[in-house]
């Protein structure tokens, strides 16, 4: 990936994020994590993940975020008018996202920079980040866990099921 | 190609990160507080991509398929969960859900 490209997209990924922190309406901040998710999903791609960028746009910009509308439609929120904490709050907030920023900047990514080398360690593999890679990675050395979460999933589905069900009078 | 190092992506990472962790604190309403724990959750999987790439290793994309997969099941029961504290207190404020306080 071109520099030139990369601030591009780093520029869209943060402008649609600081959209999801900031907008009033919650419709609105789930569009803006829609716009985020797909630019993730760019940015997948230029990384070799193919998969997982296809996997982003459809189980995240596609099935979460329906989930997301949904749920913000039908509970009819109307737009807020104290969206935001008290401005104190607030301050207190920015502060320590930045003193974090620069912390996992400074004590890690800065130490850690020495040791990478170079670029992005040179042209991957071929077939690197293919259906067909991943799938051999996942289904052997990673098979336990694959099928455990097949469990996670079922149980989500009937917790969600159990929770959102009306109460039986 | 790949003209970009891999810290670029750790700090863009860094800073999606914070602004999902900023959203969370100053946000009133619990479903734009859910949006911004998935915002870092991307945040984490941008690292393991491009970890991934950076040392030819598949098993980063493998940890963010499964961090996907929790993040929907972490999404219907989250989202279940918020629909049946709106049915219970007719409100989604995080100001108001105040019981479990103390």
């Amino acid at each position: 990936m071109s520099p030139v490209l990369f601030v591009i997209l780093a520029a869209m990924l943060i402008v649609s994020a600081l959209g999801v922190v900031l907008q009033r309406s919650p419709i609105r901040c789930a569009l803006a994590l829609v716009t985020t998710l797909f630019v993730l999903a760019v940015i997948f791609l230029f990384l070799d993940a193919q998969l997982v960028a296809a996997l982003q746009v459809i189980v995240y910009a596609g099935a979460i975020m329906v989930l997301f509308l949904f749920v913000i439609m039908l509970l009819n929120l109307q737009q807020d008018v104290r969206a935001m904490a008290w401005l104190g709050a607030r301050v207190v907030a920015v502060l320590m996202g930045s003193l974090f920023l620069l912390a996992a900047v400074r004590f890690f990514v800065y130490p850690l920079a020495p040791r990478l080398g170079p670029g992005m360690g040179g042209a991957p593999p071929e077939g690197f980040g293919s259906t067909e890679q991943l799938g051999q990675r996942l289904f052997t050395h990673y098979l336990f866990a694959f099928e455990i979460t097949s469990v996670l999933l079922l149980v989500a589905i009937i917790g969600a099921v159990v929770l959102a069900k009306r109460k039986l009078a | 190609m790949s003209a970009v190092p891999v810290e670029w992506f750790l700090v863009l990472a860094a800073l999606l990160f914070t602004i999902g962790a900023v959203g969370v604190l100053v946000r009133r309403n619990i479903i734009v507080i859910f949006m911004c724990i998935e915002l870092m959750l991307n945040a984490v999987n941008l690292v393991f991509v491009a970890f991934s790439r950076q040392l030819h290793s598949m098993d980063g994309q493998v940890v963010v398929f499964f961090v996907m997969t929790v993040a929907a099941a972490e999404a219907a029961v989250g989202l279940a969960i918020i629909i049946a504290a709106f049915r219970n207190r007719e409100t989604v404020n995080a100001d108001e859900l105040n019981l479990l306080r103390w």
